[in-house]
């Protein structure tokens, strides 16, 4: 049933119809009504999970890893600074190959301090071995929870996951969402059935030293997990949407781009003002489309050189910039593309909050139709004065 | 040993600890003490090096590792996830001096005030020897380590002892103990006490370093004695807050204790440091007086 929400209270409810039995998180900004959403469920026994309020962010991550490995389904939330806390322990999680889901309500990285959108939390933590999905809209934040654990707790893969979602402007919004209902949401993610756990009946030892004789093949076995994951998403997508008729079966989602010259290529909310920035293009006679990365990691290589090969201008939107380098998407695109002759151009864009407008989009096509790319997009020449 | 007990141990043997390890003896005896229904939640550091090298480990309960300092918090969340399976295995956290003083404290600070059911074990070996024994917050005074040598201009650590057991007894802890490798018996009734008592308990056990102390491997013990004989450690416990028993001694002088330690050896080479050792003394005499050890012989 539709109903209008607000984003975090959307993604909250379908946290709660997973049925999380450990639920550990620490309050920050933009991320508060989420975990606000869940105490209040929790103190209403509307939800049967143990709420753990810890003390840092960097507490609930190592609670949710300990409640995993004991054999719960869990879940937490943050953002920025919450998920730069996190850093150690992130690593921790998809080493001993836990299926933690946590949502992050992607923010700006300080300094300076911001406290609005832009996605370099979640980007900064991709060479973790965590899976990275990024929605468009409120409807999609609130799905990719269900197809998260779903795929995260699958014994094929066993990895931690994060759902990404744009802070304020998805979790602050209201806009029509429809939720599952809890029978919905039972016949798609069966309850939490551990691969191992600490269990007094069988001992086994997590989290144990690995000397170089050992080391490498842990970590070529996380690789080899997210390799599956690129086949193990879209099975679970399509499930979905068989049983709710709605399609998330794509690791890269195209829009507008069977005829395109130029592809936009974007991830999370920036893709809805995108789309209607072609629609407009597209009337005024211009060939463009766009690609939504959907599931960032493991990154699909292959679906995006299937999807660009047919047009001549990429240009990549990153809301994030590795400092000394380019965006993290640009440099993925550019290297799924390489020997293609496609001509790719990143732009970095929206950062700390900006806003990026219809015009910004039209903009920056035109920057990339002429070959400049590889920029800040945006920038306020008097403040740099 | 006979085959039934050494079925019991759960502590194996085969790990990679030094000859005369004092934690190696905490481990097997907490392990004597709280039975096979217990998960293990251990901090990095020097027990957790030598117990579990990949694909080995000597722990036969249930055992975790993350990392240096969230085991009190990984702790919770086993604790959280065991009430809500309907489980009742008993959580012990354990930790170096390191990881419980110093890089844990946040973790350790948090999980006692929201009162979680485990009980957190450290084992005092008094710096950080898996590194190469650097002092930490529980390195006594003037002892010199890695990073507070003793020098030209310098007797060695410059502060005393963090008192920790305090600051958790000030958390509301419903059982805080000290307790020694020198005297097993009443280091198991601790231990069985604490994990045996709802609510976060904390037991800091004094664990002699023969490599990070300098002295023999075979002195360990007598080691652990001779710091309960001159009151440099305490072993005692407090209930709700308040001190309810203590080890009371004959108390030696302080230089009995430490003269066998190389780490102390500047107090004593190449001259006779009457100064330092005096206030090293008072340290034992405040002790005494703060918890009543002395016991006041007949003339």
């Amino acid at each position: 049933m539709l109903e209008i929400m607000e984003g975090s209270h959307a993604v909250a409810e379908a946290v709660g119809r997973c049925r999380p039995q450990v639920i550990a998180a620490y309050p920050i900004t933009p991320q508060t009504h989420i975990v606000e959403a869940l105490a209040d469920m929790a103190a209403n026994c509307e939800i049967d999970a143990d709420y753990i309020t810890v003390e840092s962010e960097f507490s609930a991550l190592s609670a949710c890893l300990g409640a995993s490995a004991a054999g719960s389904r869990v879940y937490s939330a943050t953002t920025s600074q919450g998920l730069a806390l996190m850093f150690e322990v992130c690593f921790n999680c998809a080493g001993m190959r836990l299926p933690v889901v946590m949502s992050i309500v992607n923010r700006a990285m300080g300094a300076p301090l911001s406290i609005w959108n832009d996605q370099q939390d979640s980007i900064s933590l991709r060479d973790s071995g965590w899976l990275q999905l990024y929605a468009e809209d409120n409807q999609e934040a609130t799905d990719l929870h269900y197809l998260a654990y779903k795929v995260a707790e699958d014994h094929r893969i066993l990895l931690p996951s994060f759902v990404c979602f744009d802070g304020f402007i998805l979790s602050h919004t209201y806009e029509p969402v429809d939720t599952l209902t809890q029978e919905q949401a039972d016949s798609y993610l069966p309850p939490f059935r551990p691969y191992q756990r600490l269990d007094a009946a069988d001992p086994v030892s997590f989290g144990l030293f690995a000397s170089p004789d050992y080391y490498m093949e842990f970590r070529y076995a996380i690789d080899q997990a997210l390799d599956k994951a690129r086949s193990v998403i879209p099975e679970a997508g399509k499930e979905f949407n068989e049983m709710f008729g709605r399609d998330y079966s794509g690791l890269v989602e195209e829009y507008r781009l069977d005829d395109a010259d130029v592809a936009i290529v974007a991830m999370g909310s920036i893709c809805g003002t995108v789309k209607d920035a072609i629609d407009e293009m597209r009337d005024a006679g211009k060939r463009v489309g766009l690609l939504k990365i959907r599931c960032f990691r493991p990154f699909p290589h292959k679906e995006v050189r299937k999807a660009l090969s047919g047009v001549t201008t990429v240009a990549v939107l990153d809301k994030n910039v590795s400092l000394g380098s380019r965006g993290a998407a640009a440099l993925e695109v550019r290297d799924a593309l390489y020997g293609s002759g496609v001509s790719v151009q990143g732009y970095i864009i929206g950062l700390g909050g900006r806003d990026v407008r219809k015009r910004d989009i039209a903009s920056v096509v035109a920057k990339a139709e002429a070959g400049e790319g590889d920029i800040y997009y945006g920038l306020r020449q008097e403040v740099l004065r | 040993m006979k085959e039934d007990e050494a079925a019991c141990v759960l502590f194996d043997s085969g790990h990679r600890a030094c000859a005369g390890c004092a934690a190696a003896m905490v481990a097997r005896l907490i392990l004597d003490a709280a039975g096979k229904d217990t998960i293990v939640v251990s901090a990095t550091g020097c027990m957790e090096v030598f117990s579990t090298p990949y694909p080995e480990t000597a722990w036969k309960v249930p055992w975790i590792h993350s990392l240096f300092e969230n085991n009190s918090a990984v702790a919770s969340g086993v604790v959280a996830s065991l009430k809500k399976q309907g489980r009742k295995e008993k959580v012990i956290a354990l930790g170096g001096d390191g990881a419980t003083f110093d890089i844990g404290m946040l973790c350790l600070s948090g999980a006692f005030e929201r009162g979680h059911d485990f009980t957190y074990i450290c084992y005092d070996n008094e710096a950080y020897m898996n590194t190469g024994i650097q002092r930490s917050g529980a390195t006594p005074y003037d002892a010199s380590t890695t990073t507070s040598p003793s020098g030209r201009c310098s007797y060695g650590n410059k502060r005393p002892k963090k008192d920790l057991p305090a600051i958790l007894a000030a958390h509301g802890a419903p059982y805080v103990a000290t307790a020694s490798i020198a005297y097993p018996p009443d280091l198991r009734k601790k231990v069985e006490k604490a994990v045996n008592t709802p609510g976060p308990c904390y037991v800091q056990i004094h664990a002699p370093c023969c490599t990070g102390w300098g002295f023999e491997g075979e002195k360990t013990i007598a080691i652990g004695k001779l710091a309960i004989e001159t009151g440099l450690w305490v072993n005692f416990e407090m209930e709700e807050g308040k001190v309810t028993r203590v080890k009371k001694v004959v108390r030696k002088p302080v230089e009995e204790y430490l003269k066998e330690q190389k780490r102390f050896r500047h107090l004593f080479r190449p001259k006779r440091n009457d100064d330092e050792i005096g206030k090293i003394q008072a340290i034992a005499d405040r002790n005494a007086e703060k918890f009543g050890i002395d016991i006041q012989l007949k003339k």
